[in-house]
């Protein structure tokens, strides 16, 4: 038995996720293998096999997995899963997307983005937007479970060599088919991997006036967010919004500029290390949870700050 | 064609959940509930699908206690045909309901089944692609636009970096995504309608379906309080706090 953990990847390197997994699986305990499945994702398996604390590197390269189409992709894990006693996935929304076919196939109860590994088969997951911590015990002999990023360190991307393996499965559904994809293009860091991120709520009035952020985010490195207000509204496009429906992140320093402070939201940011919030309304539910709150006008706080620092 | 909706009776989402003071749970006594928030994205879907001419049938489902067949007149009064609560007093875990749709999908032989992408309560979702996974057919999940063509569905994704966009053969599962569309509210006319439509009532039993969880909680508990800081005066104020007190800048 060993644990089985699913890389998420752009088939030459590997996402971030992908080592906070490594690390859930180390303190699980048993040995870690990698599985990389892509088109034409060898690079991405060399560097998987870099990772630290992992013993083998299984590569599916074939058409099939080359969109991670979920049909395809539960196939090929639940044929090489049964061997495993834990499959791990990053709950990202790719990993969201096929992990409970995987479980479905292998009658398994998924064990949704757990943030504490309590022993091999006791974890502890958010439930209500965060707003309680169950911890789940689970007596299925595969468990099929997916890891949120930011409840675990990253393990270090060098440093170990593990073995590299093809695995010749090509298991194409037949049901589904890629047709486009629209990706976002920034040089700014991604949302769940920035040590520091500025979001912008319903305060910040229109799409334009994110520009504001960009100029303070650049200075210091950061990531833009959203609340889900903003985004409903049209100011920026759906994959900045940050909350229980969104992203979750966990920065060391968390910015939210207009942002009341649903509890939706705070479901996405409440584990940042430190939280700043501006806002004109001082009764803001934002403020119950930042460590410094600023009450102003952000037209005149932002640029101010995009200034000081 | 015929489409299946899946709904979930959850706690309302302006409601601000407690942990009970046994650790067992959370309190669900005298707590508002409500249709969770993706569903009603879904049954919209469904009933625009319906405006369009592209479906004729909308059957709602849901599995849960009696106190349910009220979400499942929600959905009738927003233009479901009729509905099918699968009864039970266990708290069904997202495997056995699947394994109760798909029966249902046997049975009634949907296009389409367009559920939420994940319930506000149990934060899981899981059970639309579990669904689909156990019945064969393709997903489109997290779907912020749908268009059916044919025998076809085209489904545009939610995705980490933006959209990414899947073709389907039917039938397919969806799970709906925010910004899918902007759900109606019920009329009042439309509410009395929806309470003579047929609202058919089956046992998990019935089904065949075991539906005692396999995962079992020990305990739930309030998250580590986050207690509010200092209010700042000024934006220099704040810069010099993030540099000498926090060091984050």
């Amino acid at each position: 038995m060993g644990i089985l953990v699913y890389a998420e990847h752009d088939n030459s390197t590997i996402k971030g996720a992908t080592l906070n997994v490594v690390t859930a699986a180390a303190q699980i305990g048993g040995d870690i293998t990698v599985l990389v499945a892509g088109k034409g994702c060898g690079a991405a398996a060399e560097a998987a096999a870099k990772i630290a604390g992992v013993s083998k590197v299984l590569v599916a390269d074939n058409d099939a997995y080359g969109h991670q189409l979920a049909e395809n992709v539960a196939d090929l894990i639940a044929e090489l899963g049964k061997d495993y006693s834990h499959i791990l996935i990053p709950a990202t929304t790719t990993g969201k997307n096929f992990a409970p076919r995987v479980a479905a196939l292998l009658d398994a109860e998924q064990i949704s983005e757990i943030i504490t590994v309590e022993s091999a088969d006791t974890f502890k997951r958010p439930i209500y937007a965060g707003n309680a911590i169950a911890t789940v015990q689970s007596s299925d002999s595969v468990k099929v479970i997916t890891v949120r990023a930011t409840g675990f360190d990253a393990a270090a991307a060098e440093g170990g060599s593990a073995s590299v393996e093809a695995v010749d499965v090509a298991k194409d559904a037949g049901v589904s088919s890629f047709v486009s994809e629209e990706l976002a293009k920034s040089d700014r860091p991604e949302l769940t991997a920035a040590k520091i991120v500025i979001s912008g709520g319903r305060g910040m009035q229109n799409g334009d006036n994110f520009e504001m952020l960009y100029k303070v985010a650049d200075k210091l490195g950061a990531a833009v967010g959203a609340s889900r207000a903003a985004v409903d509204a049209g100011f920026v496009p759906n994959d900045m919004q940050v909350g229980q429906t969104g992203k979750i992140v966990a920065p060391q320093l968390y910015i939210a500029v207009g942002i009341s402070g649903a509890i939706q939201h705070l479901a996405g940011m409440k584990d940042s290390k430190v939280i700043v919030a501006i806002n004109k309304d001082e009764e803001a539910p934002i403020f119950q949870v930042s460590d410094y709150g600023l009450v102003a006008d952000l037209f005149e706080a932002v640029p101010e700050l995009e200034k000081q620092i | 064609m015929k489409v299946l909706v899946p709904i979930k009776r959850v706690v309302d989402y302006n409601v601000k959940v407690r942990v009970k003071a046994d650790n067992s749970g959370v309190e669900l006594a005298n707590v508002k509930m409500a249709m969770n928030p993706f569903c009603e994205i879904a049954v919209e879907e469904a009933v625009r699908l319906k405006e369009k001419g592209v479906v004729t049938e909308i059957v709602a489902v849901t599995i849960g206690s009696k106190a349910a067949q009220e979400q499942l007149r929600t959905a009738m009064a927003l233009g479901a045909d009729r509905s099918i609560l699968i009864e039970t007093e266990e708290d069904a875990q997202p495997l056995a309901i699947a394994k109760a749709l798909k029966a249902i999908v046997e049975k009634e032989q949907p296009q389409l089944v367009i559920l939420g992408k994940q319930a506000i309560d149990g934060d899981n979702s899981q059970t639309g692609q579990m669904l689909a996974a156990l019945t064969g057919m393709g997903q489109g999940t997290f779907a912020s636009e749908v268009v059916v063509d044919g025998d076809k569905v085209k489904v545009t994704r939610e995705v980490d970096g933006g959209f990414q966009t899947v073709e389907l053969k039917l039938p397919a599962v969806i799970t709906t995504d925010l910004r899918l569309n902007e759900p109606r509210y019920a009329s009042l006319p439309n509410i009395m309608k929806a309470k003579k439509k047929p609202l058919d009532t089956v046992s998990a039993a019935d089904l065949g379906v075991d539906f005692t969880p396999r995962t079992k909680t020990l305990k739930v508990e309030a998250p580590a309080a986050r207690s509010a800081g200092i209010k700042v005066a000024s934006v220099e104020e704040l810069v010099s706090k993030l540099k000498n007190e926090a060091k984050v800048i």
